[in-house]
């Protein structure tokens, strides 16, 4: 009954609008107003409107930065310094023109409303103006290029160097699981093909740098000032490894392997300490479309000092320790044929 | 008014529109352009309408995080909705739809399908496209398209949810997620007949603008308008055929078993038997189209928009050669920066520094536009007709969305705000907001045009405003989230207490974005009175001096009763100095000694 009734109050009114519309339709009518011609009276309030507009988009957008413009996430690695910076310098540029571009547009579409005494400015072109708004774009922007290539030159397209600790972020619908590579910093062989049971990664327990291999779920951690070179796999659909804080984002491909490495350069007690937030974590987040719980598929990282580290991966038990029938049976199986 | 036109009327008894017209050959399977345009115009609206209920939906879900609503129960069902709380599959589903629909159907086939239709035959001055069976074949195979995926929205494991990219093998596995399986079948089938229909249009459209151009109407006497629809086929035509092509290697996958996009999957407890494939592959062909396709949503905006802001100014468009090769560049350069939507898939980096370059280079072509609209405003006499307030709003949602692309330009800049709403603002800003602005000024300044009535001015202005306001309230603050780092396509970001500042801005977001859903009732109430009750048309209603504003108010088939228009200028005489009027029509000849203004 309540539905039936409001589908009659939504029904009547349209209704009315449609009457209403039709009203006015009349009256103007008769009053000899046409649509193609706009009178003074609207002509200058849509030009007062858009000067308005402009001037509340300003005050609206002073708001939100002085509110929101230190919002991005704690920075935690040597690198997101240097990239903070380079962000810092784009959006003051960006800022800038956008600022400058749109207060101009605003205040000629106020200044230069409709008046019967101005004459219009027969102007077709201008060759020094079009060189000079070619000419300045080009430069500012060789200039972005120049400092965008050469910081993704040296956090990207380097090698990680040889000491670095080596880390398999591995990412499956809709979880995460680390594999460091243990005494020998290797990480041991894996293929799906593999995958069995408790050997949930794929991982080649004839591959003799795989015995070692320690496997995290739930958070891993990682010293501070120590470079760590992650390589990732997925084992279903893309996925995308985000770290917001340490400014790092890879996808990670089924059938490849993908990389990336950097520094951490605070601590997660320092971070805690400096927000004044105890519950500060530093995540790994998924960034690329993977399905239904795609919005939570996070691991935590602790950042801590190499003590601390060595200490917490001393605890972990190496792959060949978690899982020793898989061993068993590879020796058993050698054994046969070697028989 | 014009004088070629009329003086030959007795001429021509023959025309083709003496041509007996059913009902069916007039208003369905119709082979004239004006009305293959309202066909796109209104098949467009239609699927807006779908695309944007969508988006009310799932920003009323991320407004207010996993809370119950009656309409969702009313409008998804116990099934996606149970409890009236949106169920994460839904969610991505709605993304999806949304997408596709306001890409591809809103801003591809009702931008340019409909104004390609209208303005080319008439502003060039044919009587019809070169071919108009391939032109009703296009829209129907268009409508075609329309109904499967429209279809799709209802089937039970729900429509494809894999993202409007449909990245595999998310895309692949009917395993990975339910909208991967009928859904998705039915999504590449729709975008197949989609494709077919932009090929049989962008190849008419191309064909019209070289071959049909009435006597005097050179190049570079074509208004800015053709320009952009000329530049934006040319790039439908190549990009197109690299998606169809993606297409079919991807049902392959689905349905024959080959290993086109898949390698090495194990998933629901087994190993799949796809060997040596790369998703990355599919990344690379969809991008190769899904590049230039945001050309081709932007350039018909920025075409339309010159056409009406000089109008509406009273003045010359500024620079039209610098226009002109602005548009040009623009669409060469749209073919070599597909790569910067892949920065952070594992693409070889130094791939990342090459599309970086190209990438940043749009940004000058792109400036010399946004400088010459600005200019062409600068000492101007300015009338704010509906039409005039998207167009100027469309300058202004170009250069706000335009400068934020070049920091994702930057690979280097990339790295953190990659797949962030950062990028959703973004894009959503210089592509959607732009389009939809343009697009709604066009359907003002022509409807005259189309239906030989006016629409409604009050109403007019009421609908801009809101939907200018609801436009900057919506995409403004995303930026913000995206620079805190919440990721686009995130169901609810309250799983992460880093993001829980984030909670308010999505409020106001959502705020904004369901008054401006609202708004559109204004501009649909006022679209479908007018087409009945609106004001009688007179034939120059903005005074502007394009062809179509020769024809007479109700046209026939074939456009000019008489012979075809004769061309003498280019098409923005106005206030040119020593002339009665402040427009010139392009049929008047040049005086002696006058020169033509485009010529420079």
């Amino acid at each position: 009954m309540i539905s039936l009734l409001t589908y009659a109050v939504i029904i009547l009114g349209v209704i009315a609008i449609v009457q209403l519309v039709r009203v006015f339709e009349l009256t103007g009518e008769l009053k000899g107003r046409k649509e193609w011609e706009i009178s003074e009276k609207d002509n200058t309030m849509q030009a007062n409107l858009y000067l308005w507009f402009g001037i509340v988009l300003f005050v609206l957008f002073g708001w939100l930065v002085v509110e929101y413009g230190g919002s991005a996430q704690p920075n935690g690695s040597v690198h997101g310094v240097k990239y903070d910076n380079l962000l810092m310098i784009n959006f003051v540029l960006v800022v800038f023109v956008f600022l400058v571009v749109n207060a101009v547009l605003f205040y000629f579409a106020w200044k230069y409303r409709r008046d019967a005494n101005r004459v219009p400015e027969y102007v077709t072109h201008s060759t020094k103006l079009e060189i000079i708004w070619t000419l300045v774009p080009s430069i500012v922007m060789a200039g972005v290029i120049i400092y965008g290539i050469m910081f993704w030159y040296e956090t990207i397209m380097t090698k990680p160097s040889e000491d670095a600790i080596v880390i398999e972020l591995y990412s499956k619908q809709f979880d995460w699981t680390a594999r460091y590579g243990g005494a020998d910093n290797q990480v041991g062989n894996a293929h799906v093909r593999l995958i069995e049971g408790a050997n949930f990664l794929g991982i080649d327990v004839e591959d003799p740098t795989s015995k070692d291999d320690k496997i995290v779920k739930g958070e891993f951690h990682i010293p501070i000032g120590k470079e760590i070179s992650f390589q990732l796999r997925s084992q279903d659909v893309l996925h995308g490894a985000y770290m917001p804080n340490f400014r790092m984002q890879i996808n990670t491909v089924p059938g490849q392997m993908t990389f990336f490495h950097f520094t951490p350069n605070k601590t997660t007690k320092q971070q805690r300490e400096e927000l004044d937030d105890p519950e500060f974590h530093y995540v790994l987040m998924c960034n690329k479309i993977c399905g239904a719980s795609h919005y939570n598929m996070q691991m935590n990282i602790i950042v801590e000092t190499e003590e601390e580290y060595n200490k917490w991966l001393g605890e972990q038990k190496d792959f060949m320790a978690q899982v020793p029938e898989l061993f068993e049976n590879s020796e058993e199986k050698l054994m046969a044929e070697k028989k | 008014m014009s004088t070629e036109t009329h003086a030959h009327d007795e001429h021509h008894a023959h025309d083709e529109h003496h041509e007996e017209e059913t009902f069916i050959s007039k208003y369905v399977f119709s082979q004239d352009h004006k009305m293959i345009a309202k066909q796109f115009l209104i098949t467009g609206m239609f699927m807006a309408v779908i695309g944007m209920t969508m988006s009310s939906l799932f920003r009323l879900q991320l407004g207010w995080q996993g809370e119950s609503f009656k309409i969702f129960s009313f409008l998804l069902g116990d099934k996606w909705a149970p409890d009236g709380v949106m169920d994460s599959n839904m969610y991505l589903a709605l993304v999806t739809i949304h997408g596709t629909i306001m890409v591809f159907f809103l801003l591809t086939a009702g931008l340019s399908g409909t104004f390609a239709n209208l303005l080319i035959p008439l502003q060039v001055g044919a009587r019809d496209m070169a071919s108009g069976f391939l032109n009703m074949l296009s829209y129907w195979f268009f409508f075609l398209s329309s109904c499967i995926m429209f279809c799709s929205i209802f089937i039970e494991t729900g429509p494809a949810s894999g993202g409007w990219t449909i990245y595999p093998p998310l895309s692949a596995l009917p395993e990975a997620m339910p909208g991967s399986g009928l859904g998705m079948t039915l999504w590449l089938l729709s975008m197949t007949l989609f494709v077919v229909s932009a090929l049989l249009g962008g190849l008419n459209y191309v064909v019209t603008i070289i071959n049909l151009r009435t006597k005097g109407m050179t190049m570079m006497r074509l208004p800015l308008s053709i320009w952009a629809l000329f530049v934006t086929a040319i790039l439908g035509v190549l990009s197109f055929p690299v998606l169809v092509s993606a297409i079919l290697l991807l049902m392959a996958d689905r349905l024959l078993g080959t290993s086109f996009y898949l390698s090495d999957i194990f998933i629901n407890g087994q190993v799949l038997d796809f060997h040596g494939g790369s998703p990355i592959l599919y990344e690379h062909l969809f991008w190769f189209l899904g590049h230039p396709e945001v050309y081709i949503v932007l350039l018909p905006a920025l075409g339309l928009s010159s056409e009406i802001i000089a109008i509406n100014s009273r003045k010359p468009v500024f620079g039209y050669r610098a226009m002109v090769g602005s548009i040009l560049a623009i669409g060469f350069l749209s073919f070599i920066v597909w790569g910067h939507h892949m920065f952070m898939t594992g693409m070889n980096p130094f791939l990342g520094a090459v599309f970086t370059f190209t990438t940043l280079l749009i940004a000058i072509p792109s400036a010399v536009k946004a400088f010459n609209y600005i200019t062409t405003l600068w000492k101007g006499n300015i009338v704010y007709t509906p039409a005039m307030l998207f167009a100027v709003a469309m300058v202004s949602t170009f250069v706000t969305g335009g400068v934020t692309g070049i920091i994702l330009a930057d690979s280097a800049l990339d790295i953190a705000i990659h797949d962030t709403l950062f990028v959703t603002a973004h894009f959503h800003v210089v592509m959607g907001l732009s389009s939809v602005m343009a697009m709604f000024g066009g359907v003002y300044h022509w409807f005259p045009k189309m239906y030989g009535r006016m629409m409604n001015t009050k109403l007019g202005y009421a609908h801009f405003w809101l939907t200018f306001v609801a436009a900057y309230g919506v995409f403004f603050p995303m930026h913000f989230t995206g620079i805190m780092g919440v990721p686009r396509r995130y169901y609810t970001n309250s799983e992460f207490p880093m993001f829980d500042e984030a909670l308010p801005l999505d409020q106001i977001i959502s705020v904004f974005a369901i008054m401006g859903a609202f708004a559109q009732c204004i501009f649909f109430f006022n679209f479908f009175y007018s087409i009945f009750r609106g004001q009688k048309a007179i034939q120059n209603p903005w005074r502007a001096n394009t062809l179509e504003w020769t024809t007479p108010v109700e046209m026939g088939h074939g456009n000019w009763p008489g012979d075809l228009p004769v061309v003498h200028r280019w098409a923005y005489d106005f206030s040119k100095p020593g002339k009665p009027e402040d427009f010139v029509l392009q049929t008047v000849p040049l005086e002696e000694g006058e020169e033509d203004g485009g010529g420079h």
